[in-house]
């Protein structure tokens, strides 16, 4: 901690700066916050300051780290520059991930939302489309999904929102049977508000912190889910990621660790990232489940 | 009790049902023709196997006959043929399903049983070294995506440490009675149920852990040590058999992801079992087969939540007489 962060003193002090002090204080939560930023930053920045294209072949195949400098993570079973894959199959992942979290948040909200305002038959039937879509083994019906229609990024993503959405759904719901009740949601229905406005200005920001877990914990999910399709070749054979690489280079496993254990210690940096920092915001927003 | 498992029963028929369903609206809104998605799109089907698909399928007759003919197919154990492996589709993933069922449950269990005794120990002592490894095994399962586990441990037992074989499921070569058998069987499933175990002992590891706590602050822990049973009876049997429950609970709602898990490690072990084969058969786009697989691991899915109900209800009957 620097000597700049302790004595600025914060103006207001809303719930989400008490949160942030707890989380700050947290060196797991940092940690997840520092790894997450370098990841970010290497695949953002990454590209401007190292110009290799990833499906090039710069390289004798399968040449190990460090055996030229130039090619400093080495080359795969094509002979593509290594480096040049992580930074490039980052942003897919990263770009999947997110969107797989943003398209499973949206469903899984708007379905609890209704639910659990509602109750009666509106969540009766909301809740039996949850319970179906929770019996589809996540991964085969994802695969299938990918494999009828294109696997284009886009559709990756949208099959992995259409099988993940269901546990969003069920803590979205519950939060809202908790909230319904609570007396200012009554004085809002006493003053005329109407439905939609009670349901998305008055109970969902009171809902938010533990979907901003949740949600941040479906990033991490998304992104396991994005690199298991990719490894078995389902994703878009036309954008570089991190799966792909580790799916294309297992063949050659036992001659060349580096091709499917680099890509690896990516994916697991990122998601261990994400969880640390989800494990974070969860202490931060229920200072008192604390786990002792 | 009955009317419940009565109750139970056809609402599971009711998602069996909702499956087939969509099923057939999957084969529907694919791209292209019906008949060229079932036969897959492999080339291989010439205008007679066509004609046939269309003839059996009744793809010239209006929609919801069509769904009719298809359901009552199924119903009747027809889920269509491969026409890449020339088999009924039923009878191939039954051939496929012993393997990944005996991968299943020995993850499981081994998940189960090694989780919950560190979870206890961890709960026992909260900041001993049990309690870090929980930790640490929680974050480290949560975030290695479980083929590349799969493929470090390939890569560790292969040449560095042999011990274990790291594909298939039986070595042919090998002569010999059924325990023989039984035994080179074991030996082949100890590094693909590590892991797709290790995945699940993290959860379950911690989810002990937080309920032992909870559970160990309750007031009848404290009359049972009042009476002076013994501190490893009230963690073994007083407080675990209570911590238990959200463990099978959470263990039940995930088998879905747990199958999952499976085709992923199957390809990497090269594991003979539902996840190898739904692989082979997106490969070769062999729709019906890929569909049937996605149809009878939904329905291991609905039988692990009925059985989860049950084992619940055993352990604690308070659940029962609820409802």
């Amino acid at each position: 901690m620097t000597a700049q962060a302790r004595t600025s003193v914060p103006a207001a002090r809303g719930p989400m700066a008490e949160a942030w002090d707890i989380f700050r204080r947290s060196p797991a939560a940092m940690l997840g916050l520092l790894l997450l930023t370098l990841v970010v930053l290497m695949t953002f920045a990454g590209p401007f300051l190292y110009h290799v294209d990833p499906f090039e072949i710069v390289w004798a195949p399968l040449s190990p780290p460090g055996d030229d400098p130039t090619i400093p993570l080495g080359t795969d079973n094509l002979g593509r520059d290594i480096l040049a894959g992580l930074i490039a199959g980052g942003r897919a992942t990263l770009a999947v991930g997110f969107a797989a979290a943003l398209i499973t948040m949206v469903i899984g909200v708007v379905i609890g939302a209704y639910a659990g305002f509602y109750g009666g038959w509106v969540d009766d039937l909301l809740m039996r489309v949850t319970e179906f879509f929770q019996v589809l083994p996540p991964l085969l019906f994802a695969m299938v999904v990918v494999t009828l229609f294109q696997p284009t990024l886009m559709n990756v993503a949208l099959a992995i929102g259409i099988v993940s959405w269901p546990q969003t759904a069920r803590l979205t719901r519950a939060e809202f049977r908790r909230i319904r009740t609570l007396e200012y949601v009554s004085a809002m229905r006493a003053i005329g508000a109407g439905d939609g406005n009670i349901i998305w200005r008055v109970i969902l920001p009171n809902a938010l912190p533990p979907l901003i877990v949740s949600a941040t914990l479906t990033i991490g999910m998304a992104i396991l889910f994005e690199a298991g399709l990719s490894f078995l070749g389902l994703s878009d054979p036309n954008v570089m990621s991190w799966g792909l690489m580790i799916g294309s280079g297992r063949e050659y496993l036992l001659d060349a660790w580096w091709v499917v254990t680099l890509p690896g210690v990516m994916i697991f940096l990122t998601v261990l990232g994400v969880s640390l920092v989800g494990d974070g915001l969860n202490d931060a927003f229920n200072p008192r489940l604390r786990e002792r | 009790m009955a009317y419940r498992i009565l109750r139970q029963l056809l609402y599971a028929a009711a998602l069996i049902l909702a499956v087939l369903v969509l099923n057939f609206l999957l084969i529907q809104l694919a791209p292209g023709d019906p008949a060229e998605v079932i036969a897959g799109e492999m080339g291989g089907a010439n205008a007679e196997v066509m004609a046939a698909i269309r003839q059996q399928y009744g793809l010239d007759k209006p929609i919801l006959t069509q769904l009719g003919l298809y359901l009552g197919r199924a119903l009747q154990g027809d889920l269509g043929t491969s026409y890449f492996y020339n088999r009924p589709v039923v009878e191939l993933i039954l051939s496929r399903l012993g393997p990944t069922l005996l991968l299943v449950t020995a993850a499981l269990a081994f998940a189960l049983i090694v989780g919950t005794r560190l979870g206890v120990m961890a709960a026992r002592k909260p900041r001993g070294i049990a309690s870090t490894l929980v930790t640490v095994l929680s974050l480290v399962g949560y975030s290695a995506p479980v083929f590349w586990t799969g493929l470090m441990l390939v890569i560790l037992f292969a040449a560095k440490i042999p011990l274990f074989p790291v594909a298939g499921m039986i070595n042919i070569v090998k002569q010999g009675g059924p325990l023989v058998r039984a035994l080179d069987i074991a030996h082949h499933l100890v590094l693909p149920a590590l892991t797709l175990g290790l995945v699940y002992l993290a959860q379950y590891s911690r989810l002990t852990r937080a309920s032992m706590l909870e559970v160990l602050g309750a007031d009848y822990i404290r009359t049972a040590r009042a009476k002076g049973v013994s501190e490893r009876r009230v963690l073994n049997h007083h407080a675990f058999r209570n911590a238990l429950l959200p463990v099978v609970t959470v263990a039940g709602m995930q088998f879905g992801a747990i199958i999952s898990g499976a085709v992923l490690v199957e390809t990497v072990f090269s594991w003979p079992g539902l996840g190898t084969l739904a692989f082979q058969s997106i490969l070769a786009r062999d729709y019906p087969t890929v569909l049937g697989i996605l149809f009878f691991s939904t329905l291991l899915v609905i039988i692990a939540n009925l059985l989860t109900d049950f084992v619940s209800r055993l352990l604690d009957p308070r659940l029962a007489k609820g409802h």
